[in-house]
């Protein structure tokens, strides 16, 4: 079979992230790195290659992003995909969900995949919702937040954990499961891998290859539009203490408790 | 006209859920405001009675498809795609939880439509419903506007109160032609209880125990410091699925909302999907060895620091002075 990981360009965990007040969009400049829970739907994927219980002849990293978001996909590449495949076009810049998830199920379509896997969520929008936009599109069955996933012949027997506790849900394939971080421990790439990372083909898509609606996309073709941003409502700053004497740290917890009445 | 349409999403017993409750509450009083009704739709073989009720809440009209299972995203999309297409309504609202976010999604795709999530408020500009977004931790709150018809709206945990109207809801049965993916994924279990069935709802004071424990061993020192101020023990998602604690223990988005006295959270990074589940807790201590953990944006007392060498002084210090 042939799985299709679904990547993504983020800032660094590290850097202050902020809106530009100008465009109203995520300011993208400063350290990036691959999304720390795509890592997560890599492994799941090279596991289920190493499981051996299905035979997996590919797994291709994909991206919709700018040019400097292939440095994701050579990661993922060193991290365990065969090749990579870069949707990058100005026409692009400014998607929300709606046209993301269009535009990503627009490049799938051009893969074919078995089986599409994505994270949990990306570290700088945090929508959760990727998934399953690009699942209806794909007209394939879905699942989010996915932990566990057992593979047999035409099919995945998954599970997750939504309102009511853990449900065990079977789904037939070709199928889209976006997987929680509690699914695997993602491994770290060899540094054979790393060097190897970049000779792996790639491909460079545009809008006009794989047959996207200039006017579904972008800024304009968006259906939602941030009309302002304001900062949440005040709140009083709590107090904190360092642990450098444990002994201090501990009585000063201890008055702060007596006071509240909570001891 | 301007209707609103809300998930009524319920338990295997029948029990609709109190987000969707007070997703219904809040859509009662915004389509008042755009001028509309709110409607619920309901799955499954719901009585007639308890369809009825939701009008006590605010619903007009609930539309129940029967031969429809609860449960699964995909065929309540059909659903609720069918009667937002066949009566021309403005908006889809989702009370918090996880699946609203993927019938939200869906929705997205099949009618081309504009979603937000996380949404903590509503309110209405020039006609229209604008969503209060936080993003970025909770940093900023963007206002967010629909690009036509209709916009779909997510809303985060306890976003919204159910409030009691009183009244009944008329109930329209409806037939559903489920498309062919959505038939796909099969349910086996639903809603599995893992772990003890422990009860923290009525407890006083929570310790409440992250990923930051290092292993499931380290709930014994959660045990512990809770046992000496005569409290109980709570848990994350993320040590949940990894089988430490569990699951009737669990705080936040998938799990349970409380609002104890003293909520102690120890190794546990303040991830919106947790904080949901406690913010309104009267207060809040937190032990974290990174000064940039998102729990102490929320905390009225932060101690930065190794939680395997405070929480084990901590209970000997309580133990004492209770003794003493
Ligand atoms: C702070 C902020 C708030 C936003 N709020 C909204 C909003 O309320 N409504 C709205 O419509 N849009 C919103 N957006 C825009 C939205 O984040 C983008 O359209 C984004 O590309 C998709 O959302 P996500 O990355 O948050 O998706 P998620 O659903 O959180 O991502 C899940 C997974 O999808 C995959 N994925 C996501 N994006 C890509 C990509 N470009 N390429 C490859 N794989 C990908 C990854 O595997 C990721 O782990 C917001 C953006 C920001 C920065
Ligand atoms: C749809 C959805 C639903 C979700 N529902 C829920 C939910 O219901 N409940 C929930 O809790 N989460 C939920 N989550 C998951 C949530 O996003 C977080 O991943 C989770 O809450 C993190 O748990 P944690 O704080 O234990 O772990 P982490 O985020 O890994 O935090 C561990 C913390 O421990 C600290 N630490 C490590 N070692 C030490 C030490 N020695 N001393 C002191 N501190 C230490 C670290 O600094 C870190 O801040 C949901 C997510 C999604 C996408």
């Amino acid at each position: 079979m042939k799985i299709c990981v679904l990547v993504k360009e983020v800032p660094d965990a590290a850097v202050q992230k902020r809106i530009d007040p100008g465009t109203m969009r995520l300011d993208r400049g400063g350290e990036k790195n691959l999304n720390p829970f795509d890592t997560h739907a890599l492994e799941a994927a090279m596991q289920i290659r190493e499981g051996g219980v299905i035979p997996v002849e590919e797994i291709v990293a994909v991206t919709m992003g700018p040019e400097s978001a292939y440095r994701a996909l050579t990661k993922a590449v060193s991290l365990g995909a065969d090749r990579s495949v870069h949707l990058s076009d100005g026409a692009l810049a400014g998607s929300d969900v709606c046209a993301t998830g269009y535009s990503l199920a627009k490049v799938l379509e051009s893969e074919s995949p078995d089986l599409v896997l994505l994270g949990q969520q990306s570290d700088d929008g945090e929508c959760y919702t990727i998934g399953a936009v690009v699942a209806d599109h794909l007209q394939m069955p879905s699942l989010t937040q996915v932990i566990k996933i057992d593979v047999s012949e035409g099919k995945l027997r998954c599970e997750r954990q939504a309102e009511y506790g853990y449900d065990t849900v079977e789904v037939e394939l070709p199928a889209v499961i976006s997987v929680g971080d509690a699914i695997n421990e993602p491994r770290y790439p060899s540094l054979k891998a790393i060097m190897g990372a970049k000779k792996k083909p790639k491909d460079e898509k545009s809008i006009g290859d794989v047959g996207i609606d200039a006017g579904m996309v972008g800024a304009d073709g968006s259906k939602t539009t941030v009309i302002a941003l304001n900062p949440p409502p005040p709140k009083e700053a709590g107090e904190i203490i360092e642990d450098e004497d444990t002994n201090e740290t501990v009585e000063k917890i201890v008055a702060w408790l007596d006071e509240r009445k909570l001891i | 006209m301007a209707g609103i349409l809300v998930y009524a999403l319920h338990d295997d017993e029948g029990n609709f859920n109190k987000n969707s409750l007070g997703a219904i509450s809040e859509a009662a009083k915004l389509a008042g405001e755009v001028g509309g009704d709110a409607a619920a739709l309901v799955v499954g073989d719901i009585a007639d009675d308890a369809c009825a009720s939701l009008g006590n809440y605010g619903a007009a009209k609930v539309y129940r498809a029967k031969s429809v299972p609860e449960g699964l995203a995909q065929p309540i999309v059909d659903a609720m795609a069918k009667v937002i297409q066949d009566n021309g309504l403005s908006y889809a609202l989702f009370g918090g939880g996880l699946l609203g976010f993927e019938i939200g999604a869906g929705l997205t795709a099949r009618l081309n439509a504009g979603v937000t999530m996380e949404v903590t408020a509503v309110k209405v500009q020039d006609g229209k419903l604008v969503a209060e977004r936080p993003i970025l931790q909770d940093s900023q709150i963007a206002d967010v506007g629909y690009v036509g018809e209709p916009g779909i709206i997510i809303s985060r945990l306890n976003a919204f109160d159910a409030k009691e109207s009183g009244g009944s809801a008329e109930v329209i049965d409806i037939e559903v032609e489920l498309s062919a993916w959505s038939t796909k994924a099969t349910m086996v279990q639903r809603g599995e209880q893992r772990g003890a069935d422990v009860n923290i709802e009525d407890a006083d004071i929570l310790v409440g125990g992250g990923r930051g424990l290092g292993a499931a061993e380290g709930f014994k020192m959660c045990e512990e410091l809770a046992d000496s101020m005569g409290g109980a023990v709570a848990a994350t998602r993320a040590v949940v699925d990894a089988g430490w604690y569990p699951y009737a223990a669990q705080i936040g988005q998938t799990g349970k909302t409380v609002a104890p006295k003293l909520y102690l959270a120890a190794g546990v990074s303040g991830a919106i999907q947790h904080k949901v589940g406690m913010q309104n807790s009267e207060n809040i201590l937190a032990i974290n060895k990174d000064p940039n953990a998102p729990i102490f944006e929320f905390s009225d007392l932060g101690v930065v620091g190794d939680l395997h060498k405070i929480v084990p002084k901590l209970t000997e210090a309580i133990k004492a002075k209770k003794g003493g």
